[in-house]
């Protein structure tokens, strides 16, 4: 892999805290490395500010390895930047050559209010997990994890909307800031095995009506989400979730 | 002085006694009783959902926006659990026995047992949940081999085993959060410890969004609040993962244990400048079927697949035949360095070797010919079989080392190096994981017990979901028993204003420097220190110049560190100069840690003692104890010994070969 340096102008949104209004500012890095990724950019240009005397950028950011979903910046009008199925965190600057210009921006989403900069607020996701995202089991009260043998394509597809990171690309990604990819990947989640079986119907309606509490828009099916979704959570999951909607609103007692 | 509590009779009944006769709460009192809970990795999230689900009344507290972002969520390659599902002669004895021969001798035995003991439960009971373990065609649960032992025992989910766990343990955390048991602080974090009477009874946090100091009661404080792997500035660890906590509970009188046994994980991926602003790791998973080599030739430039078989070092292999390339990671890791330092590192920094997937991508693309009946199929097939097999495995892993490195490790063997990645060290904890401190706990990482001086791999979730499940429900019951008497003390005790106030003014006089050099800068310099003088080897010389330099770096922080911003708002890099500050600290205790231990064991590598093949070589005539450290004031600890007895395992020279 070749490695080169690069100088970029970068747009970057500033907005003291939730009340006020925000600006793009203008910011000039140098000297970037292609193997460095976009937050060690974001580090540089920090760095650059404190010593300028400026207030640096806020933004969400933890494990560094695309896992914990903490990472959301609104790249150049993508989520996550410009990779397929990935992270802010992990994408890495070999993606932009010298003398680019790159516009950054926070989430947008009523349901995500910003709290500083390029940070926003997205417990509106932790909510909806708490209508009914998870099986009602206290500890101790488990049987043998091999009494109850689940099918491998089952506990393969449950796993594979259990890999939702909770990052919120799709709601920013999508027209209508809806979080239906979101609930649907955990609704899937549940409903794809055994256990969540008792909970089924309670928990599809109670996180739905979580959901719209908080104000996310509707789906309209325009695929946004899964374009977006850095763990590629299928769009088929959304189909799953109207299913368990409907089948739980028609035996409602 | 130091009673670890280990219930007297035979190991394999201590827990199970020490359950039958421990005190208990009614419910009717769980309900009057207030536990505060710091951390919602895997342990905090545990022991949150876990004890709202009892009827205590819980706060816990997390400095990410949510708690399923704690860092447990990167845990990659699995869990260990003594099902012996495969019949291939596990049992809790034998999942006991490997861990405390992984971390060469220096675990306490009680400890160890118990966490083995409770191992099944874990797994049973994250399936209850809905983990989505992997699974077999029956249906059943699959199991893959981890290092340092010779049977299969670890659970996983891919790649991804610590997301699915953490997610299980955050949806329990979340469901007694909406039956109002647990009230949980997201980006708050915890600035000191309330004592009163002796006793733990409260934090001070700090809202990171308002910047505003708050004051929280509780009857006991659990602190689950991870490692200090970043320390050493560069580590697989998160950017936000700290010691705070943990220190101010040492600064409150809790001593710490081993502070200098470190595990430097063997596959990483290498650094590649100095921009780098953390390491990533590549599952030891990896190394069930991944081959690890370097050049038989000294300065090799050729390319890996221009190096013929026979001109390849796989020098685990060559060196351990009974673990090859699944010896324990402290083995693995040195194993790696003394390649490099020999002059056969490969890459453009010398300072990696090889990972190579070629043979187990060949040897599963025959299997998968054979199983589909294609017995004349071409070399060509047969690999691209391979692959999708491999890719389904490690998939997830193999993608994340593509988007780092920018080469496609289908095609071409990764190059990996050691990297910092756990602690064993911790806040002392006796049986019951309490402190030093009475109604102070420590849980997972952050305490010191079960991993000696080396942790076997898939054993951190283990331990973190043993005592937040399994644990802690039951010894937290024996204090609190004695608690229901005690009403909740208002925050307006002199005790919390004289906290709050303590807290407020460092907060003032960092905030007061107004120096020239940034945080994230004394932060690397720190990092560096640690990482050459006291990172995978270290000797009496080199240490001894450390605790000067961190000496000296704690002057020229406290004079000029420069903090942009304001106190009452929004300001991450006030609470990474709050981190920072005491990471210096913790730095000189580590060394001065590695320094008195005069010995080799597990990841603690002391040059002036090693067996003539460069192996780890253990002093227990001199240092069969635990290091708990006691602080006294600037720069001074004293040191308290707690002896370990083996009753049941007699310590020998670790042999992997």
């Amino acid at each position: 892999m070749e490695h080169y340096h690069m100088n970029l102008n970068l747009k970057v949104w500033r907005q003291k805290n939730n009340q006020s209004k925000g600006e793009f500012k203008l910011y000039r890095v140098e000297n970037i490395s292609s193997e460095m990724s976009f937050l060690e950019m974001f580090d540089v240009l920090n760095e650059q500010l404190i010593r300028d005397g400026e207030d640096p950028v806020t933004f969400d950011h933890d494990c560094r390895e695309g896992i914990c979903g903490a990472c959301s910046m609104y790249i150049n009008g993508k989520p996550h930047g410009p990779w397929q199925a990935n992270t802010t965190c992990q994408l890495h600057m070999r993606a932009f050559k010298d003398g680019d210009t790159i516009v950054v921006e926070p989430w947008r989403a009523n349901a995500f209010p910003v709290i500083k900069d390029l940070m926003v607020d997205r417990s509106a996701f932790d909510r909806i997990i708490q209508a009914g995202g998870y099986i009602s089991v206290n500890t101790g009260n488990a049987v043998d994890g091999n009494a109850l043998p689940i099918e491998k394509d089952k506990a393969d597809s449950s796993f594979a909307a259990a890999m939702c990171i909770g990052c919120g690309a799709c709601v920013a990604a999508c027209k209508n800031s809806s979080a239906m990819l979101f609930l649907s990947a955990k609704v899937s989640h549940l409903a794809l095995l055994p256990q969540g079986a008792p909970e089924r119907k309670t928990r599809v309606m109670n996180m739905v009506a979580q959901m719209d509490k908080e104000g996310f828009g509707a789906c309209t099916n325009t695929g946004a989400c899964e374009a977006t979704c850095p763990k590629e959570i299928s769009i088929s999951n959304i189909a799953r979730l109207n299913q368990e909607y409907l089948m739980a609103s028609l035996t409602a007692e | 002085m130091l009673n670890a509590k280990i219930p007297a009779g035979p190991l394999e009944s201590k827990w199970t006694d020490y359950k039958g006769h421990c005190k208990l709460v009614n419910p009717a009192n769980k309900r009057k009783l207030e536990v505060i809970i710091v951390g919602t990795g895997l342990a905090g999230a545990s022991a949150a959902a876990s004890l709202g689900e009892l009827g205590y009344k819980v706060k816990a507290f997390c400095f990410q926006d949510s708690p399923r972002r704690a860092h447990s969520i990167a845990a990659q390659g699995g869990i260990n659990a003594a099902k012996n599902y495969q019949n291939d002669g596990d049992s809790v004895f034998r999942l006991f026995y490997d861990t405390i021969k992984g971390g060469d001798y220096r675990a306490r035995e009680a400890n160890v047992h118990r966490l083995a003991e409770v191992s099944a439960n874990i797994i049973d009971q994250c399936v209850a949940q809905g983990v989505p373990f992997a699974r077999e065609y029956g249906g059943l649960l699959s199991n893959r081999s981890f290092g340092g032992t010779q049977v299969q025992r670890t659970f996983y989910a891919a790649g991804q085993t610590g997301q699915q766990l953490l997610i299980g343990a955050y949806q329990a955390l979340e469901r007694q959060v909406a039956l109002g048991n647990v009230k949980m602080y997201s980006r708050h974090e915890m600035l000191e410890i309330v004592k009163i009477d002796g006793k733990a009874r409260g934090i001070i946090a700090r809202d990171l969004v308002s910047g505003k100091l708050e004051r929280h009661f509780g009857h006991a404080v659990l602190l689950c609040s991870g490692g200090y792997g970043n320390v050493f500035y560069l580590s697989t660890n998160a950017m936000g993962s700290n010691v705070t906590a943990a220190w101010k509970a040492h600064k409150q009188g809790a001593l710490f244990g081993n502070p200098c046994f470190t595990q430097i994980h063997p596959t990483c991926i290498p650094v590649s400048g100095d921009h780098q602003s953390k390491l990533t790791l590549m599952s030891e998973s990896l190394r069930n079927d991944g081959r690890i080599w370097v050049p038989k030739k000294q300065n090799d430039t050729r390319k890996a697949t221009d190096i013929p078989e026979e001109e390849r070092d796989y020098y685990l292999e060559r060196r351990y035949p009974a673990f090859g390339n699944l010896v324990p990671r402290d083995v693995a890791s040195r194993a790696a360095k003394e390649r490099c330092d020999a002059g056969y590192g490969v890459g453009s920094s010398k300072q990696a070797v090889y990972l190579d997937y070629a043979s187990a991508i060949e040897r599963y693309g025959r299997t998968e010919a054979n199983k589909q009946g294609k017995s004349n199929a071409g070399m060509e097939e047969i690999i691209s079989m391979g692959k999708e097999v491999v890719k389904e495995k490690y998939g997830n892993l193999f993608d994340m080392y593509e988007k780092i490195t920018g080469e496609n490790p289908y095609e071409v063997p990764m190059r990996i190096y050691p990297a910092v990645h756990y602690t064993m060290g911790g806040l002392w904890v006796d049986y019951e994981l309490q402190t030093t401190v009475p109604g102070l706990y420590a849980l997972g990482e952050a305490n010191f017990s079960d991993h000696g001086a080396n942790r076997l791999g898939a054993s951190a979730l283990m331990q973190g979901l043993a005592d937040g499940y399994f644990v802690i429900p039951y010894t937290i019951g024996n204090y609190l028993a004695d608690e229901i008497y005690s009403k909740a003390i208002a925050t307006d005790h002199p005790a919390f204003a004289e906290a709050e106030k303590a807290v407020n003014d460092r907060i003032h006089q960092l905030m007061n420097i107004k120096g020239k050099q940034t945080v994230e800068s004394f932060h690397k310099r720190l990092g560096k220190i640690m990482w050459d003088k006291c990172g995978m080897a270290r000797n009496e010389q080199g240490l001894k110049q450390a605790i000067a330099e961190i000496q000296a770096l704690k002057k020229e922080f406290w004079s000029d560190v420069r903090i942009p911003g304001e106190i009452e708002q929004m300001n991450p890099e006030l609470d990474k100069a709050n981190r920072v500050a005491d990471f210096i600290e913790l730095g000189e205790l580590m060394c001065i840690d590695a320094l008195n231990r005069n010995e080799s064991c597990g990841g603690h590598f002391r040059e002036e003692s090693q067996t003539e093949e460069g192996e780890a070589l253990r002093d227990d005539a001199n240092f069969m104890y635990v290091a708990a450290w006691e602080f006294k004031g600037e720069h001074a600890w004293e040191l308290h010994k707690e002896a370990l007895n083996y009753d049941v395992i007699k310590p020998s020279q670790r042999n992997y070969k």
